[in-house]
């Protein structure tokens, strides 16, 4: 056990007196990382609230951000904010668990500002000039890769991305190759490489419609069902080492097998989105069995939180994190499992493919399981890189108190959404006389209001997490 | 979990499942790859299919459609908006957009000239004869 020697306990008092040090100074990097990530969120969410307007006010901001760029804006600081999250917490936690300082601090540091520049130049890109003057001016036609969903990036930031993963991954991998190795590290070092490994395939793009659908989803569905399942799984792990005090070889074993059934079910189940994109009727059959299974590795994940923190050896004195740690795994298995069982047999997904019902599943999967493990991440690291074990209790009870905001209005959208889809579904492809697009979306226009106010709602809620960053007070929580 | 099963029998799963899976992957992707010629429309990807792909994807159209049902939910599915619609129905409307009308969604201008939309319908035509199972349900997509 190492966790007691995490951080110099220090007598109760206020803020200022609270001088935590960090085990290894150079996990200081991950601050910026942490701070960004939380800026690009309500980047995100802005933009989601514009999108969820122009949902029933159509001209709403138009013509300067039509739709399709609010969207390009909103998914792709969604993208950006949770790698800023995956890196600051590669940053955090490799170190740690290798028990040395990182291999280059000043390397990450320069791949910080290049990844935020880069990333801020293309969302000024995507907002201040027409799509296709910002395909011109980066040269997409030597390589085209632009103008696919969530890949919108031009080529050139594409390569940007390649290049920071690569600094990353090349500083972490020192870092562990002269270090301790342990499982966690090893699995979030897996998951990552796949991450980069996987994106490459981003860069082609065949005319061929089928093929570039087919490989698009190596990187998209090899992402969020793949790889990135293991490095959530890693940074959960290490939260829970940390605040739990449960031995380190269970939880390890949980990991080993949580990630063995995400890769076993998520691999084939890439096939739940063959079914209609010109590929075999074969998918269909592999396609619906093992992305059946899909929710099995998530519900693992709530069982194994809920199990450790009732089988905790201490009382770590950051409620909050505990309490994101068994959200994340409560809203990962509602949003990525629940949700996506919903519609992923065939039969069904016949009916709610490309509808409002996939929108609802896609929101509640993203914050539940990645928004929510890096906020469980930043919310167990950030007291630490401030210099104390954990916020005071009043700053605890704010983010707390964000926690439901947000989760609870993510529930609604949710569900929102889901109404909308179901209508959606029952007057646009059901019944002998199917209704229009646009006359369709018109008759659900009630829900998409409903989704719009619980969206303000999570704003609220983003707002009071902010806040908690700056509420002083105790430094330690009441037991 | 009982004493017996042990982390390393974990990490085995982990590792036999991943590859084992992995290499099922790629078999079923060989698979496909050999049964694509028929279904996926090839035959009729021509030049002006390519360019037209190229103006779908450089106007950013996936941000609002959807196509064979990917993509954004705000605007109608154009994986069969040929047969919905047909060539000259979609070249009329693509330049008569916006259309101002209040509070109604809105399609941007993208300037295109005559052979840009011969292309981006030439596009649309080769796509809505992929073979999708019969997806979507209806007309209405």
């Amino acid at each position: 056990m190492t966790t007691a020697a995490t951080a110099t306990l220090v007598p109760p008092g206020d803020d200022a007196s609270a001088n935590v040090q960090l085990k290894y100074r150079s996990q200081a990097v991950a601050k910026p990382y942490f701070i960004a990530a939380i800026g690009l969120f309500v980047g995100q969410i802005i933009f989601g609230l514009v999108m969820g307007l122009q949902y029933v006010i159509g001209d709403f901001l138009f013509p300067e951000i039509p739709f399709n760029v609010a969207r390009m804006v909103h998914t792709n600081l969604l993208i950006v904010w949770l790698l800023f999250g995956f890196m600051g917490a590669g940053y955090y936690l490799i170190p740690e668990e290798a028990e040395r300082e990182l291999h280059s601090p000043k390397l990450a540091l320069v791949a910080f500002w290049v990844f935020l520049i880069a990333g801020a130049l293309t969302i000024v890109g995507y907002l201040a000039v027409p799509y296709a003057t910002l395909a011109r001016l980066t040269g997409n036609d030597i390589l085209p890769t632009m103008g696919r969903e969530f890949l919108e990036q031009p080529t050139i930031t594409k390569v940007g991305i390649v290049v920071v993963a690569l600094t990353f991954l090349y500083n972490l991998s020192l870092t562990v190759l002269k270090g301790r190795k342990t499982t966690i590290s090893l699995v979030m070092m897996l998951g990552l490489w796949g991450l980069a490994i996987f994106f490459l395939f981003s860069f082609y793009n065949p005319t061929n419609l089928v093929l570039d659908k087919y490989y698009w989803w190596w990187v998209v569905h090899l992402w969020v069902e793949g790889v990135w399942e293991l490095i959530m799984g890693a940074m959960l792990a290490f939260v829970l080492v940390k605040v739990t005090g449960v031995d380190r070889e269970v939880i390890e074993k949980w990991l080993y097998l949580i990630i063995a059934m995400t890769l076993i079910t998520g691999i084939i189940g890439t096939g739940h989105h063959y079914f209609w994109i010109g590929t075999p009727a074969y998918w269909q059959v592999w396609g619906s069995v093992f992305s059946a299974l899909e929710p099995v590795p998530f519900f693992m994940m709530t069982m194994f939180a809920f199990n450790m923190v009732n089988r905790r050896r201490r009382d770590h004195p950051n409620k909050a994190a505990v309490l994101w740690a068994l959200g994340t795994g409560v809203m990962a298995f509602l949003g990525a499992g629940v949700w996506g069982f919903l519609h992923t047999l065939a039969p069904v997904n016949y009916l709610t493919h490309g509808t409002q019902i996939t929108a609802s599943h896609g929101h509640m999967a993203f914050y539940g399981a990645y928004a929510m493990v890096v906020i469980t991440m930043i919310s167990y690291a950030m007291p630490l890189l401030r210099g104390r074990e954990a916020n005071g209790n009043r700053a605890q009870v704010v983010e707390m108190w964000s926690f439901w905001l947000m989760t609870v209005s993510m529930v609604f959208i949710t569900l929102f959404l889901t109404a909308a889809g179901i209508l959606q579904v029952w007057m646009q492809r059901m019944g002998d006389s199917p209704l229009p697009f646009m006359v369709a979306q018109e008759k659900i226009a009630f829900f998409y209001w409903l989704r719009e106010a619980a969206g303000v709602v999570f704003f609220i809620g983003l707002v009071l997490y902010i806040v908690s960053f700056f509420v002083t007070g105790k430094s330690r929580a009441p037991r | 979990m009982s004493a017996s099963f042990t982390k390393s029998t974990a990490r085995n799963i982990f590792y036999g499942g991943a590859v084992f899976f992995f290499l099922l992957f790629l078999a079923l992707t060989f698979d496909t790859t050999q049964a694509l010629p028929k279904r996926d429309n090839r035959a009729n990807l021509t030049e002006q299919v390519a360019r037209g792909k190229n103006i779908w994807e450089t106007r950013n159209c996936i941000g609002c459609h959807t196509l064979l049902g990917e993509g954004a939910y705000f605007a109608p599915e154009l994986g069969n908006v040929y047969q919905r619609r047909g060539p000259e129905f979609i070249k009329a409307w693509i330049k008569g957009q916006p259309t101002g009308a209040p509070g109604r969604r809105q399609m941007p201008q993208f300037h295109l000239n005559d052979g840009e939309l011969e292309d981006l319908v030439a596009f649309l035509k080769y796509a809505s004869e992929i073979d999708t199972n019969h997806w979507p349900p209806n007309i209405e997509g």
